[in-house]
């Protein structure tokens, strides 16, 4: 589902070199069938609706952060301040706590949704990886401000009394385990997040896995291999698609609002401990976008959001470049489609 | 066979798909009926719509007004969407809503934008409270202004510091860390806090400064009023601040506070009240004030007025005169619903200078109530 179809030779392409000349109507119906011709329209319509929706969004965020841009330029990436009182504005902290949140997500789903995955497709019987699976989705399905309350009520004391006093008891030595424990802040936001992008990650990586044909498995089962190594040969067929499925985790978590800010103390600041507060991009246009009346406040809130959609964009491109560098190896292997 | 129940799959789908789109055709029919939206006339026998957006503090007791005048006045509908005072504004100045609502006054600049002269018309008030978690502590905690502001300033490290065991006499307070936790969004609430603070601390007014969101000097920030009670209920040693009325509908365990007249209030609806009254004198003539930290002995120190916004020049003479009538009986016979809310009721004196104030609009030149 990730995957992309092989491509077949594109069949305008081959009428049009046929015929040398450009056919309108053979572009539009290479079947010559009428309803084809319709259909493909249409098709094509809803991909440009997508389109303009993408360039408008760009263009009237550009537009309205353009006091901001113009009065920080560069220095708007760069500042660590945030006061709409003196009407200083940087968007430093916020691009750090969105990426390091995102990453301590990343971390814990990963693993924790590949092994939901293998285990619901590989070895659970069938009567326990139903109920499973319809649990998993369902977690997917949870309001997100549901999740951000469960977090400051349940996970968020449970953390402050027994995870991080071990974290800073054992860890302590790194920077990234010291400072008062309160149970509210970096390590707690990308927790909230991990728990919500697993269902999603899962879920997926769980159609993928069971779309590598079966075939794979006997031929590896008939070489002799232990199950382990069954699974590692499935996993391998399904590379491509599993790190779809973690782009997809990856997106979510980036754009997350509702959840992240119950838990993660929104304080723009750049701390090495994740015990501290910290504050992402999309919480702070949450959080502060209704009452913003000044015009380069509001300015500067919508050119944070430009931000995300940059980051997001890089964020992406650089996974992808991720998957293309590990999955090369295997390209001529068969891959879960 | 297998033709026969995919048809059968088409014809339920269509059918699915139909159904919706006569209740939305039923959903819409119902609102046309009651006339065109923003741009109704409504003159003569019709009905007339008016709409309103912005602070959600006064919501819930504006949503109880516009059902209550609904019963009363059937022909006249009105929507109010509380989108935060930010929107409010900007609807207003951009004439999309008949009416704004903002908790703080707006600033001069702001009228500016506006292309006609704005109004603003006090409703209720409401106030800000200190709450804590104190595990052991049961007696109220009391809190002089310097000591408020060295906390939120973060100077105040330990709650056994020795200018919070001076106010608090008979008190055994903790030798922990104070934490802080204030309004990550931006809001009204944030901005009277904010506002006494600067009144009673020249470090905060300088450093800090009154605002809806303003850059805090120490603390953790919680989205909205239930955020900042989720984060102090949950974590020991922690201080914050949330409206009144969501401190007495959650029974959350509340500061006295000390007035400018050297005593200690209970936050209250009457102290509240008292407060506004104490300030009614030297309210001035556009109503735009702020009453935090004012002299009444009774008074309760960290309050505000929510205002309603309108234009002093109606365009359309009806919906002009709907909106002044509906103002006029909220500030009277709405009042009524406040304190069930945990709002307080404007002081007779300050409903005598909205009277004059929704007196004054008019509309082609001609006042609105006769």
């Amino acid at each position: 589902m990730v995957n992309p179809q092989p491509s077949l030779p594109s069949p305008a392409s081959a009428y049009g070199a046929r015929a040398r000349v450009w056919n309108w109507r053979r572009t539009l119906a290479p079947t010559g069938n009428r309803g084809d011709a319709l259909f493909r329209i249409l098709l094509f319509l809803f991909a440009l609706i997508l389109l303009l929706i993408v360039a408008t969004m760009i263009v009237a965020i550009a537009a309205n952060s353009r006091l901001s841009i113009d009065k920080f330029g560069m220095a708007f990436l760069t500042g660590r301040a945030w006061n709409p009182v003196t009407g200083q504005f940087g968007a430093l902290p916020f691009i750090y706590g969105t990426i390091v949140s995102s990453l301590i997500a990343l971390l814990i789903a990963v693993p924790l949704s590949l092994g939901v995955a293998v285990f619901l497709v590989e070895q659970a019987p069938r009567s326990l990886a139903r109920p499973i699976a319809f649990l998993v989705e369902l977690l997917a399905a949870i309001p997100s401000v549901v999740y951000g309350l469960w977090g400051i009520f349940v996970l968020a004391p449970f953390l402050r009394v027994h995870v991080e006093p071990l974290l800073a008891r054992w860890l302590g030595w790194l920077p990234f385990f010291q400072g008062p424990i309160t149970g509210i802040g970096l390590l707690t936001g990308g927790i909230i997040l991990a728990i919500m992008i697993t269902p999603i990650i899962s879920a997926v990586v769980r159609d993928v896995l069971s779309a590598v044909p079966v075939s794979q498995r006997e031929a590896a089962l008939a070489l002799g291999a232990t199950k382990w190594e069954t699974t590692r040969v499935v996993l391998a067929n399904a590379a491509s698609g599993i790190a779809g499925a973690i782009i997809l985790g990856l997106g979510r978590a980036i754009g997350e609002t509702m959840a992240v800010t119950m838990v993660i103390g929104n304080r723009p600041q750049i701390s090495a401990s994740l015990f501290e507060p910290s504050y992402t991009i999309a919480s702070v246009i949450a959080n502060e976008f209704t009452e913003a009346t000044d015009n380069l406040y509001l300015s500067a809130l919508i050119e944070i959001g430009l931000i995300l959609f940059l980051v997001t964009f890089m964020v992406n491109g650089a996974a992808k470049l991720l998957v293309w560098s590990v999955t090369r190896g295997t390209s001529g292997t068969a891959r879960a489609a | 066979m297998s033709f026969s129940k995919n048809s059968w799959r088409t014809t339920s789908l269509a059918l699915f798909f139909a159904s919706l789109l006569a209740l939305a055709a039923a959903c819409s029919g119902q609102r046309d009926a009651t006339g065109p939206g923003t741009g109704g006339s409504g003159g003569g026998g019709g009905t007339i719509n008016l709409q309103g957006a912005g602070a959600t503090f006064p919501n819930p007791l504006y949503q109880k007004w516009l059902s209550e005048y609904g019963k009363l006045n059937p022909n006249i509908r009105i929507d109010y969407q509380s989108i935060g005072s930010g929107g409010g504004i900007k609807q207003i100045q951009a004439q999309t809503v008949d009416f704004g609502a903002s908790d703080a006054p707006m600033k001069d600049d702001e009228l500016k934008g506006a292309p006609g002269e704005l109004l603003h018309i006090p409703t209720v008030l409401g106030a800000v409270v200190i709450t804590y978690n104190l595990q052991g502590v049961a007696q109220p905690l009391k809190f002089s202004p310097d000591v408020l502001a060295d906390i939120f300033l973060g100077k105040l490290k330990k709650w056994d510091d020795p200018r919070i065991k001076a106010v608090n006499a008979g008190v055994i307070l903790p030798s922990s860390d104070i934490t802080v936790v204030h309004r990550s969004d931006g809001s009204g609430t944030t901005a009277v806090f904010t506002d006494y603070l600067s009144k009673v601390s020249p470090e905060w007014k300088e450093k800090v400064g009154a605002d809806k969101s303003p850059q805090w000097p120490a603390g953790q920030g919680g989205k909205g009023n239930e955020g900042v009670t989720g984060m102090v209920k949950q974590q020991p040693n922690t201080i914050g601040y949330v409206e009144l009325a969501y401190a007495v509908q959650n029974k959350l365990p509340v500061a006295q506070i000390k007035n400018s007249a050297g005593q200690f209030i209970d936050p209250s609806i009457e102290a509240v009240t008292a407060a506004a009254s104490a300030s009614a004198a030297s309210l001035p003539e556009d109503l735009r004030t702020s009453i935090t930290n004012p002299a009444g002995a009774s008074a309760y120190p960290i309050a505000s007025y929510t205002y309603l916004l309108a234009y002093k020049e109606q365009k359309d003479a009806a919906k002009g005169k709907a909106l002044v009538d509906f103002i006029w009986w909220g500030i009277h016979d709405g009042e009524r619903f406040a304190k069930d809310l945990q709002y307080a009721p404007l002081p007779d004196e300050v409903v005598k200078r909205a009277e004059a104030k929704l007196n004054s609009i008019t509309s082609g030149g001609k006042p609105l109530r006769q």
